[in-house]
């Protein structure tokens, strides 16, 4: 985690993990302000510019347009494309396109997740010509050569063959069914071995015809650049995209709560998982419910959870706590692990000091802790580099959030009040959890006993 | 997780900021050094409100005492259990008040504690952590539920999935002698003996500033660092003269060894090939440069060799890499790995894959590959310059084990000087196949590959 490997492509496809973080809700700052502008074609994006160091970074996505979109028939359809856009375009075949990358010095990477398709790329400020007009050619004319589509199809395949004996795999796909029931947010973003083989390259050009589109398109752009030259790239990479996306509307997920659920198998610990009912980031209640988050179990010794349960016993390394907030589906997870032995004192623990929390209240004192933690923790997080600036600008504009939204953001946190945390936590802890364990006789008591299936559902 | 990732530093040559060409300028850094013998290192970046202090002990697990493996790492973890001025949680709660973050690692040569925070509470942190430098605290109540957490920690990290387990072992075959066999963990069994005697023993005798460096990046003046070190890190006494840092040494390797590990979560099977090399600190002039070039032109990106021939032309391979470490204070190793598509063996891949190490061997590289390779480490220098946080980690790791702030900045420029020669001579060097330690991860009831 500090310096980290570089980075292999290709590597083996990871799985997601199951429910997305909330750790991007978003940025600014006085020295650091998001800009708003047009470009000559009509394209709105946000921008920060920087010429400290000659790096330009521009973030991007196409909202709506990731896995959710997959029919029941070619799921992994969003992320096998993520895989093949650097792969050839335009008269450039895979090896051509790869060698212009290289001479070019730009990096580019797209990504599928369940909601959205993003795109990033970095370039030295000099070769801002040439890395633009190889942009252009990715999103625009992208070829699926058959090649390059079954060499990427077999790559995630492995994938999933090398995870499909894995205990924490299994977990992970019951998991999803058993929260999210028939969404396709419960469907596995990589696709499964049966669905892969049948995705054909007239599925993909179908689907990037469809989804890649001015309308749900957003942008971020940071560094070495003004805002005209910024102007001009937008223009030449997304100018010539159509104008509305054909998207398939998903609805909201009806989340299943009070469901036990166990994968037995001999490990060294015993995982845990609980999900409780979340709040979408639009309703009035979502800030009462990100403070109440933190105070559990944020990325902090501090947190309640991690002082019962790490500090004061040493059951876990720690525990985690999260926010739900797909575009579709919202619940608050909290989750650790520890031997075996101790997973029911473990659990006790956590559903003891959730009670606590919602009958007596947070501690006035750790409450604005809390707060002025979230408040300051914004710009630090946000605004270190200009990767992390630009999938700020990227997020917040999914979110369809004001470009100042840090200045609201902070008095509707510094607004909540130990009654608001408390009602939350009587609100939300009332309802019984999904509790998933997975380990050593975890079928053990009242589970249901399952033993892990193969990877394909 | 918070508190101590294990150090793992794979590649950190090739995420070392420096000069990538002549109109780019390397960053700005100023040196100093305290009369107790602290070196402070100072790198301003004034585009965001940020800055990342660092605290670099020389000291990692291949220091410990016989029999306490774990113990550099266990007092990592302790050194958040607060002094008498700051009890435990004060380190903590400030960092969290600020919004800001605070971890710490511990690898074989170095511990690091580290945050990031707004500038003007630099000073009160620099006070926190040159309080603890001499004065923790370590209440004997707190022990057991830290080794607990430690215990917890090797389960997660290493003891529940094979891929951990393996990497273990194989180091611990690597090395015959090198403390660098001994994870930085710790073995179970030795953790469960560490003592508060232990863990203090190992603070008294390594914990002070003549044996300390710190590392500032982010939104400061030099100036006004260097006066904030004088007034905190500068009250802490020199602690006594550290005798040189020498471990056990290796004695040759001329043994090829084999660890397999069987596991029926493992469905398809893996290999790693190690071998033993010198580091930037112990190989002969330009030896590490070349093996940094070797690994780039091996597997770095899609127009790398391993991948071209594996993955694209024979398509065997679900993946297949190559890492040089040349970070570390003792000697570096060099690292094959690779795992088959499912409808490939393993076998086939090894062979491919030896096949293009000796291709190597015998017929060398080019130099417009070698080119490729030495541009685009040049470029990523740069864009590593984009985190002020990862611009402190990589020069505080590189001059805590002892190399100077010239060294990272000219890295560019050596690595331009790489020739094919050079290539080929560190791979007919090093990468015999008389001593390498292989590793098989396995799925059950399949025979280890010959």
């Amino acid at each position: 985690m500090i310096v980290s490997p570089r980075p292999q492509r290709r590597a083996l496809t990871l799985l997601l993990a199951p429910l997305a973080l909330l750790a991007w809700i978003l940025p600014a700052n006085a020295q650091t302000e998001f800009v708003p502008i047009t470009s000559p074609g009509g394209i709105s994006a946000w921008m920060v510019e920087d010429h400290t160091i000659p790096i330009i970074t521009l973030g991007f996505a196409f909202k709506g347009a990731g896995a959710t979109q997959d029919p029941n028939d070619q799921l992994g359809r969003a992320n096998l494309m993520s895989t093949l856009l650097d792969e050839g375009a335009g008269d450039l075949d895979s090896e051509a396109f790869q060698t212009q990358l290289d001479e070019v010095g730009l990096e580019i990477q797209f990504s599928a997740d369940q909601d959205n398709f993003s795109g990033a790329a970095r370039m030295l400020s000099e070769a801002r010509e040439d890395g633009t007009e190889l942009l252009a050619l990715a999103v625009n004319e992208p070829r699926f050569d058959q090649p390059a589509v079954d060499r990427m199809r077999a790559q995630i395949m492995a994938g999933l063959v090398a995870q499909s004996q894995d205990p924490g795999y299994a977990a992970r796909l019951m998991w999803n069914e058993a929260l999210f029931g028939d969404h396709p947010y419960s469907r596995p973003v990589e696709g499964t071995v049966e669905t892969l083989p049948v995705i054909t390259i007239e599925n993909l050009r179908a689907f990037h015809n469809a989804v890649f589109a001015r309308e749900n398109l957003k942008i971020g752009i940071v560094g070495a650049i003004t805002p005209q030259e910024a102007g001009e790239m937008i223009d030449v990479v997304f100018g010539g995209l159509p104008q509305a996306p054909e998207l398939i509307p998903i609805p909201d997920a009806q989340l299943s709560f009070g469901q036990e659920l166990a994968v037995s198998y001999p490990l060294p610990q015993t995982t845990i998982n609980m999900a409780f009912p979340g709040i979408a980031q639009e309703d009035p209640e979502f800030f009462p419910a990100y403070v109440m988050t933190e105070l559990l179990a944020g990325g902090n010794l501090l947190s309640l959870l991690n002082v019962e349960v790490r500090e004061k016993r040493g059951l876990s390394y720690g525990v985690s706590g999260n926010m739900v907030d797909l575009a579709h589906a919202h619940a608050i997870t909290i989750g650790t692990s520890t031997s075996s032995d101790q997973a029911d004192e473990t659990i006790e623990v956590i559903k003891t000091t959730l009670a606590a929390l919602a009958e007596n209240g947070p501690d006035p004192v750790e409450l604005e802790r809390i707060q002025r933690y979230l408040i300051g923790a914004y710009p630090i997080n946000q605004l270190r580099s200009s990767v992390s600036i630009a999938r700020a600008m990227v997020g917040q504009q999914l979110r369809d959030l004001p470009v100042d939204y840090i200045t609201e953001r902070a008095g509707l946190i510094e607004a909540v009040t130990a009654a608001d945390v408390q009602a939350m936590a009587q609100q939300i802890f009332a309802t019984e959890p999904s509790l998933m364990l997975l380990g050593p006789e975890a079928d053990a008591d009242d589970l249901a006993a399952t033993t892990p299936e193969p990877a394909n559902p | 997780m918070h508190r101590s990732a294990l150090g793992l530093f794979t590649s950190l040559m090739l995420a070392a900021p420096a000069l990538a060409q002549e109109e780019i300028p390397p960053p700005v850094i100023s040196e100093f050094t305290l009369d107790n013998g602290l070196q402070l290192v100072v790198m301003p970046d004034t585009r965001a409100p940020i800055v990342t202090h660092t605290v670099w002990y020389r000291v990692g697990a291949a220091d410990e005492p016989p029999g306490q493996s774990g113990v550099a790492h266990f007092l990592e973890h302790l050194m958040f259990r607060g002094t008498e001025t700051y009890p435990a949680g004060a380190l903590d709660r400030l960092v969290s008040e600020l919004g800001g973050n605070m971890n710490a690692f511990t690898s074989w040569d170095v511990t690091a504690y580290f945050e990031t925070i707004p500038p003007d509470a630099l000073g009160e942190i620099m006070a926190i952590e040159a309080d603890r430098m001499r004065n923790v605290a370590l209440p004997p109540e707190i022990i057991d539920a830290e080794r607990s957490v430690v215990m917890e920690e090797r389960r997660q990290v290493i003891e529940s999935n094979p891929d951990g387990i393996l990497a273990e072992e194989l180091a611990a075959t690597q090395f015959q002698n090198h403390p660098y066999g001994s994870p930085v963990i710790g073995w179970a069994h030795e953790i469960e003996e560490l003592s508060r005697d232990d863990a203090l023993s190992f603070y008294n005798q390594y914990y002070a500033p003549n044996n300390a460096l710190v590392v500032v990046a982010g939104d400061v003046e030099p100036e006004a660092v260097r006066a904030l070190a004088e007034q905190t890190y500068g009250a802490v006494p020199r602690g006594p003269d550290l005798p040189e840092r020498v471990r056990r040494q290796e004695p040759p390797q001329d043994t090829s060894r084999t660890v397999t590990l069987t596991d029926p979560r493992v469905a398809l099977p893996s290999f790693t090939r190690g071998w033993v090399v010198p580091s930037y600190r112990t190989g002969a002039a330009g030896e590490a440069e070349a093996l940094d070039v070797l690994a780039g032109l091996l597997s770095d990106g899609t127009r790398s060799i391993l991948y071209q021939k594996l993955v694209v032309e024979l398509g065997i391979a679900a993946q297949a890499n190559a890492s040089y470490d040349g970070a570390a204070f003792d000697m570096g190793t060099f690292t094959l790995s690779g795992a088959p598509r499912p409808d490939a063996t393993l076998e086939e891949l090894i062979a491919a894959i030896s096949a293009e190490i000796e291709d190597i061997i015998t017929n060398g590289v080019s130099q417009e590959d070698v080119d490729r390779v030495a541009d685009r480490f040049a470029r990523d220098t740069v864009f590593q310059r984009d985190d002020p946080t990862h611009l402190a980690m990589s020069y505080g790791l590189w001059l805590a084990n002892g190399g100077t702030i010239e060294g990272l900045n000219t890295w560019p420029d050596r690595i331009r000087a790489v020739t094919p020669q050079a290539v080929q001579d560190v791979a007919a060097r090093y990468l015999g196949a008389d001593n390498a330690v292989t590793g098989y991860l396995l799925p059950p009831a399949e025979e280890p590959a010959p």
